[in-house]
Order: C-alpha cells, then structure tokens, then sequence
C-alpha cells in the first residue's frame, strides 16, 4: 500500500473539469473575475492555494514547470510547489525561466520576456481590486458591470492629495482590454508594464477568494494613472550588487546593524544568469570570480 | 438499439487525454483564430466528430447543461454516449445551456437564444461548439482582438456563411456574449466573444 493515492497534479478530474471551464470563460471575458469551486489543498491559504489549483488544472507530462516568490527560486513557498508538483505529477521542474513553460509565480514576473509557448499563473491573495474602497461583493459586482471605476481614481488622487504622487507601489491597479480593472496580484508597479501585450497567456488564481482571471496573450494592459501624473514604474536607484544589472527589479538587504544595506536583484535566475554570462557588481560571490578566473586560465 | 457495451469507447487514458485536449482548446481560446490540433483519440457517435468528442469528454459532466441541435439530438448513438461518457444533462432549452452542440451549421438557431451571461455574471453564458467542413481552406477572415497579435488569418469554410456577422452581437453585449469552438476532424479554432473580423475575403 504504498502506491501514491493521488490522481495525476493531485486534483480529481471533476475539480479540474470545473477550473478548466473557469479559464476558458476567464480568456474569453479579459480580466473579468470568474467564481469558482475553489478547494482546499494541502497548504494553508495564503501560501498559493489559487495558483495552485490553476497550475493543477493545466499541467501535462511534457511540461516544463518554474515556481518562483518574490522573483526567488529557493524560498520555502518556490520549493514546497515544486516538489509538490514534481511530486504529484512527475513533470520536470526548472529555475530557468526560458526553459519553462508553466511559471507559477508570487508577486513577481521574472525579468527574462516571456515567450509566446509559456503559461504564467499567478498566486492571487485579493483578486478584487475594489474590495479596500467597498467591503460588499454585491457593489464590487455591480461596479464592474457598469465599468464604474470612479472610486479606484478618487483613491489614486487621494494619494496624490496627500503624498503629492501616486504611493500605490504594489498591487497597482490596471485596466485589460479597455474594460475592466484588474488587481494585478501583489506584484511591485516595476512589473506592470510587463503584463501589457505580452506574448505568453497571463492565468491569476485567487484560492480563498475563489476567483480565476486572466490576460490573454498580446492584450492591452493599462495602469492607471492622470495625465499630469503618469503611471511610473519605480526602482531602487542603484545596480544590482552581484550582477551589476541596471534595469532589474531590487530587493533591499540589510546587512548588518549599522545601516549597511546591499541592492540585489529579486530575480534569482536573472541575477544567476548574468554572472554566470561574466557580469558583475560591487558585492560579486567568490565562486563566480573563481570561475570566471579559471575560464580565463583555460 | 446500441447497447452500452457496444458505444464507442472514451479516452483510452481518461486524465492526459483530458489535459492535453484542455490545453488545445485553452490554447485556442487564448489565440483566436489560430488552428489547434486535438491529439488523443475516443470513439465519437456518428454525427459527432473526434474533436468534438474529445472536447465533450474534457468539459462536460453532470454541471453543465447541454444543448444539442436537431441533427445530434436525433442520433440515440449521440445522447447515450454523452449520457453515458458525461453524465451531463440535455436540456431542450438552449437559454440555460452551459455548451451548445451543433453539427449542421445551416440550422444554427438566432444566437440570442443561447445563454448570453449578465453584467454581473458575464461568464454564465453557453459555448457554443460548432463543427464545419474546414479549418484550413475556404474563405478568409482576417481576425483582431485580445490574444492576437495584430491580424490573424483563419482559412475556414463555415455553416452558417453568416456566423461571424451574427456574431457581431457580441460587439454591443461586451462583456456578455457568446463564445465559439469551431471544430473540423481533430482541429480546432476559438472565437471568444472578444474577437472581431476586420474583413473577409473570398
């Protein structure tokens, strides 16, 4: 009795039945939120339960599949659904983004431009962008069939009244296909400009909110913004610490208890790529110094 | 009178199958226009062809109402095998169905008397499944819209001729509507309600 008890990606075959169906209608209506039967999974909310399902839903034995958190291969959320597809379906796992074909992917969208073959699911913990301005779900509902998004603007220039720019950073409100607003996930306002008219199809899954949307490939993706202040996508000022990179997204490190800090990219396989292509930064790891010494050895 | 044993089979693997011919239609639906191949094979009854099928034995179950047109609700071979492979209900009002049926175009009811969603609900709206002569020869639609990448050029010959410009409805009901799989043999190819026809040639 140790033959595995679960079906292939662990989900039944009604359950995906039902998501799949849920993804066609998302495609069909961009951005527009569809319910559906959301069940549990053997994580806890909140540690991508929604991703999860939709990844579930989608992936076959030739796939190719990538899980990254905060742009991290190697967090405990990356690894856990990785092994826990590898697991239950036996597909091939990688950190590369070129090599895969289904990215499943909290609050980042690796740096690499994705390729029209390739599936990113998001991991979406409030999929209503609404829902801080107005708790009910009925008005949300009403608000989006009546495209009535005054209120997301008069709480972009409440911002703006109050700080003098637009201080949403994360999580930055954006209208698909010229109709309806979309909560992008918690992704940094960095990432939005790469959801716009991107090759690869966009697949959000909302676990505890029990909502799937979706972008599809080459679709107009707008973030919000006024005239006399354009939507900017904000970076730290500064190159990557490791590869030196000027146009990656950063994280902030501490590093001691003095004030030092480091800058690195928060796309681990980016940042890896390019040291090993030879770039690096001010604060370089040893080995790749060594590597690139004894590759110029021979 | 067929007895079960003697309907055709479904998928020889019920759980890849299922997902790879999800992921034909997903891709489908994600690129309009573009030609999907279904690659696993089932038996299909006779006025049903594979894709459609296999379409069938992915989407359908006991939750989505089916409406079928008069040429396969005529065919017992058709309502037992989806009775029995699905499970799912066929309803004589096609308003409540969650995916229509049809295979012969020319029939194609007034596409307002399908399931058109609501503004609040936009998803509860039937897809319908139509198969056709060709997916690859015949007349030209130049497609634009969500999921293409500028113009996409379907070669297809459809029944009913008019399907794409009844289908306009879809321009004044956005974000309801209906959705369309045209199925030929094994191919197949999405009009989400998204999808506008910019011009047709001969």
């Amino acid at each position: 009795m140790n033959a595995p008890a679960y079906n292939f990606a662990y989900l039944d075959e009604q359950t995906k039945r039902m998501i799949r169906r849920a993804i066609l209608k998302a495609i069909a209506i961009p951005g527009y939120q569809v319910p559906f039967a959301s069940r549990e999974m053997p994580m806890p909310y909140g540690w991508g339960t929604g991703g999860v399902q939709v990844t579930a839903a989608i992936l076959g034995p030739a796939d190719v599949l990538k899980v990254i958190d905060q742009g991290s291969d190697d967090t405990t959320n990356a690894i856990s659904i990785r092994k826990f597809f590898a697991k239950t379906a036996g597909v091939a796992t990688t950190t590369a983004t070129d090599e895969a074909t289904v990215i499943q992917t909290r609050h980042r969208i690796p740096e690499t431009a994705l390729r029209a073959h390739q599936v990113l699911v998001y991991q979406v913990p409030i999929p209503e962008p609404l829902r801080f301005l107005e708790p009910r779900e009925t008005e949300t509902r009403r608000m989006h069939a009546l495209a009535e998004y005054g209120l997301m603007h008069v709480k972009l220039y409440e911002d703006i009244a109050r700080f003098g720019h637009i201080a949403t950073a994360y999580a930055y409100p954006v209208k698909v296909n010229a109709r309806y607003v979309m909560d992008p996930s918690p992704t940094p306002k960095f990432d939005n400009p790469k959801m716009d008219n991107c090759p690869a199809l966009q697949l959000f899954g909302a676990g505890r909110e029990k909502r799937i949307y979706a972008i599809p490939p080459y679709t107009q993706v707008v973030s919000l913004d006024f005239e006399d202040h354009p939507f900017e996508p904000y970076r730290f000022n500064a190159p990557c610490a490791l590869c030196g990179a000027e146009n990656s997204y950063l994280d902030e490190i501490v590093t001691d208890d003095k004030g030092g800090r480091m800058f690195v990219c928060s796309d681990t396989d980016y940042c890896e790529g390019r040291q090993a292509a030879g770039h690096h930064g001010s604060l370089s790891a040893a080995p790749y110094k060594e590597k690139a010494q004894e590759a110029a050895n021979g | 009178m067929t007895t079960i044993a003697e309907l055709p089979p479904g998928f020889a693997d019920k759980v890849l199958s299922a997902q790879s011919t999800f992921r034909s239609v997903m891709d489908a639906m994600a690129r309009p226009g573009s030609v999907q191949r279904i690659v696993p094979m089932a038996g299909a009854p006779d006025t049903m062809m594979r894709g459609t099928a296999a379409i069938a034995l992915t989407l359908f179950d006991h939750d989505t109402p089916l409406w079928l047109d008069a040429r396969m609700a005529e065919s017992s071979d058709v309502t037992k095998w989806l009775k029995f492979h699905t499970g799912a209900p066929v309803v004589q009002d096609s308003s409540i169905a969650s995916f229509a049926l049809v295979s012969d175009g020319g029939a194609l009811p007034s596409l307002e008397s399908f399931a058109l969603g609501t503004s609040e609900y936009p998803d509860r709206s039937t897809t319908v499944i139509i198969q056709v002569d060709s997916l690859s020869s015949g007349r030209s639609f130049e497609l634009r819209g969500p999921g293409i990448d500028g113009i996409a050029t379907l070669q297809a010959s459809i029944k009913p001729f008019d399907l794409f410009e009844r289908l306009r409805m879809n321009e004044a009901l956005f974000p309801r509507g209906i959705d369309v799989v045209l199925v030929a043999d094994d191919a197949v190819v999405a009009i989400p309600r998204t999808t506008r026809v910019v011009s047709k040639g001969s």
